[in-house]
């Protein structure tokens, strides 16, 4: 398959004025090549260690790999972002600035950081080292973001799924750095980077471990003709026996509240504001992320050539297919999220 | 204003006298008990610091903004440190504005629970909350040097971390937190409405039904987490009275109890006679579930294990 997108030379500015800038999950090497190749303007990607927030087994770059991807994206004309979002651990400080350090060293695009340690060091230690703020430091607000530019000289930040389309253009208009905005894949109900729930359950952290819900502490069951599953201690689901169980991430359990029986915080469903796109380029937004790193090559080939096609259309004038979107959603059904008002 | 900032710098980490700090109010209490509550607190509460304000939802604070001030002279009066908490996830202009409105009030420290309170807070002796994340030493230090001087760590934090950062602190008391259910996470989305089938924006302030958070349990009847509007909470009630000594020993000087409706007065006594010496951990430990029947205790993130768990304590 090919598309019409033409990546951008390495020596063109940043992002090709008026056009969203695609940023795509890379949770390996594989699925590094397999985005640019499928039409990725920015691939992210992450250290095989608690320095991310997708620290899962089979995972992430080792630094020569980190240095070989960063070399083969920019012979394609595509950037490669690297996060550093995990909180850096008190007393032990060290694998954070190495990851930090090794990101200027094999010449990575930016840095994508949360903890306001590791940006004054990075700031102070890499000053040409460009900065973006993680979705995990959850900055929704003009103020917030302003720190961060103001303090860390952070180019663009990566916004919490907790606005609207219209927060957003009031935000953009009011901000010095660039937004990034997550178009599709998993969706957190809760403030980014502000979330023990996994913590509690699990004693692994998002913040600290870079692990959310993690496979490790999973367990499944049959009980009584049905299928349960547990995350450490506590019944995240159950099925009818010969159902699909979706992935029991806590906050999108069934539990019951107020004499109900309900998904209390967040139904199974997956973000597509893929239709969202118009309004998203017309609120001043600069890049659209795709969220999905711990996903398999397969899926980030087909999800990254569905919202090129998609960015493509859009850039032509052209209404926006979202069928090819809707059979990679988790558990088939998707929302817009937080971008639309009557979600919260 | 200045006997406030020398009460909270001089109060640094050199200094062996422990303190206690009562939270902000978390839930949504009908005006009466608001006042009622803090001005109890102010007669009778042997607490070093007590923080005020609306941190979970702008649509409460007009309920009781207009007994502020006098719960503040109040507070004052009882010789206590007032510490004025500002929202967790400001978003509208009107939420934004908020920071401006409590930076401009005099006599007071002001604790921020949203990075965007820490431009506007720079400069000037102020509080950073539970809510930001203040995982390491490089945090610390930067929030120290914008003028942080009291530094309450994420629930989450276990032992080894807390250690680290109270003996890093220079300037800044770090304080932990010990009483009550944890804050876990907050949202732009309100469970509370969502639960009762409402929309956020006419959700007819439901949160009030549940003064402690309202509870929510596994489908096999497990008590898990507490829902309070935009925030979800631990469903047990962290409780670190019989992990005093193992605290101050490692440097901490500052402790957190977070209000609920249990007679918060006989709580921070507890912990003072604890910090004291006049009674152990375990008499402690007694003494608080007798004040809180029915409730589950946990310590379990100071222990670095799944925050809901209870790690017996060493003893003393």
């Amino acid at each position: 398959m090919t598309t019409t997108y033409t990546a951008p030379a390495p020596s063109a500015a940043w992002k090709p004025k008026g056009r969203l800038e695609l940023v795509c999950p890379a949770g390996t090497p594989a699925a590094m090549r397999a985005a640019i190749e499928a039409g990725a303007d920015s691939v992210y990607c992450g250290f095989a260690d608690e320095t991310n927030a997708r620290n899962f087994p089979g995972l992430n770059f080792s630094p020569a790999e980190m240095a070989e991807g960063v070399a083969h994206a920019h012979k394609r004309g595509v950037k490669v972002l690297v996060a550093v979002n995990t909180f850096p651990r008190a007393g032990e400080p060290a694998a954070w600035h190495r990851a930090i350090d090794t990101i200027a060293e094999c010449g990575g695009d930016a840095a994508i950081v949360a903890d306001i340690g590791l940006l004054d060091y990075a700031a102070e230690k890499h000053p040409r080292l460009r900065l973006h703020l993680s979705v995990q430091a959850a900055a929704a607000n003009p103020e917030a973001i302003g720190f961060y530019v103001e303090r860390f000289g952070v180019k663009r930040v990566v916004l919490p799924r907790v606005l609207t389309v219209a927060e957003i253009a009031a935000l953009n208009r009011e901000i010095a750095c660039e937004t990034e905005v997550f178009v599709f894949g998993g969706l957190c109900v809760m403030a980014e980077g502000r979330c023990s729930l996994s913590s509690y359950a699990t004693g692994c952290s998002p913040n600290m471990n870079g692990v959310c819900s993690p496979p490790s502490h999973i367990t499944y069951a049959q009980e009584r003709g049905e299928f349960v599953s547990r995350l450490g201690e506590f019944l995240i689901n159950k099925v009818p026996g010969g159902q699909p169980m979706p992935y029991p991430t806590l906050c999108k359990g069934r539990f019951s509240a107020n004499g109900e029986t309900a998904h209390i915080f967040e139904d199974p469903a997956s973000l597509d504001a893929s239709l969202l796109i118009p309004p998203l380029a017309d609120a001043g937004v600069t890049a659209l992320k795709i969220e999905g790193r711990q996903r398999s090559r397969s899926y980030t080939d087909a999800v990254v050539r569905a919202l090129r096609g998609a960015l493509d259309a859009h850039a032509r004038g052209l209404p926006i297919d979202s069928r090819p979107l809707m059979a990679l959603s988790e558990g088939a059904s998707t929302t817009r999220g937080a971008y639309q008002k009557t979600w919260r | 204003m200045v006997s406030v900032v020398n009460e909270m710098a001089t109060n640094g980490a050199d200094d062996a006298r422990n303190t206690l700090t009562l939270g902000p109010l978390l839930f949504n209490w009908s005006p009466e008990q608001w006042r009622d509550y803090h001005h109890r607190i102010a007669d009778e509460a042997p607490v070093e610091r007590v923080c005020v304000g609306e941190v979970v939802c702008s649509k409460r604070l007009p309920f009781y903004e207009d007994d502020i001030p006098g719960v503040i002279e109040r507070l004052q009066r009882g010789g206590k440190t007032v510490v004025l908490s500002s929202l967790a996830l400001p978003t509208t202009a009107r939420e934004r504005g908020m920071i401006r409105d409590l930076v401009a009030m005099p006599g007071v420290v002001v604790e921020a629970n949203d990075v965007s309170a820490c431009g506007p807070l720079a400069g000037r002796p102020h509080a950073i909350g539970p809510l930001i994340n203040v995982y390491n030493e490089g945090t610390l230090a930067f929030m120290e040097k914008q003028g942080a001087v009291l530094v309450c760590l994420p629930p989450e934090l276990p032992l080894a971390a807390i250690g680290a950062l109270a003996g890093a602190a220079r300037t800044a008391v770090v304080e932990t937190w010990a009483f009550g259910r944890a804050p876990l996470a907050i949202s732009a989305r309100c469970y509370h409405a969502r639960v009762h089938g409402l929309a956020k924006d006419s959700c007819q302030f439901i949160c009030n039904q549940d003064p402690d958070g309202l509870a929510v349990d596994t489908l096999e009847g497990k008590e898990f987490l507490s829902v309070n509007g935009v925030q979800t909470l631990s469903r047990t009630v962290v409780n670190h009275v019989a992990d005093l000594g193992t605290l101050t020993a490692r440097g901490v000087r500052a402790f957190r109890l977070s209000p609920h409706t249990c007679d918060m007065v006989a709580v921070a006594q507890v912990f003072r006679d604890v910090l004291d010496g006049a009674i152990t951990g375990a008499e402690g430990e007694a003494r608080i579930a007798a004040l809180m029947p029915g409730a589950i205790f946990a310590n379990g993130f100071l222990h670095g294990r799944p925050g809901h768990q209870r790690v017996a304590a060493a003893a003393g």
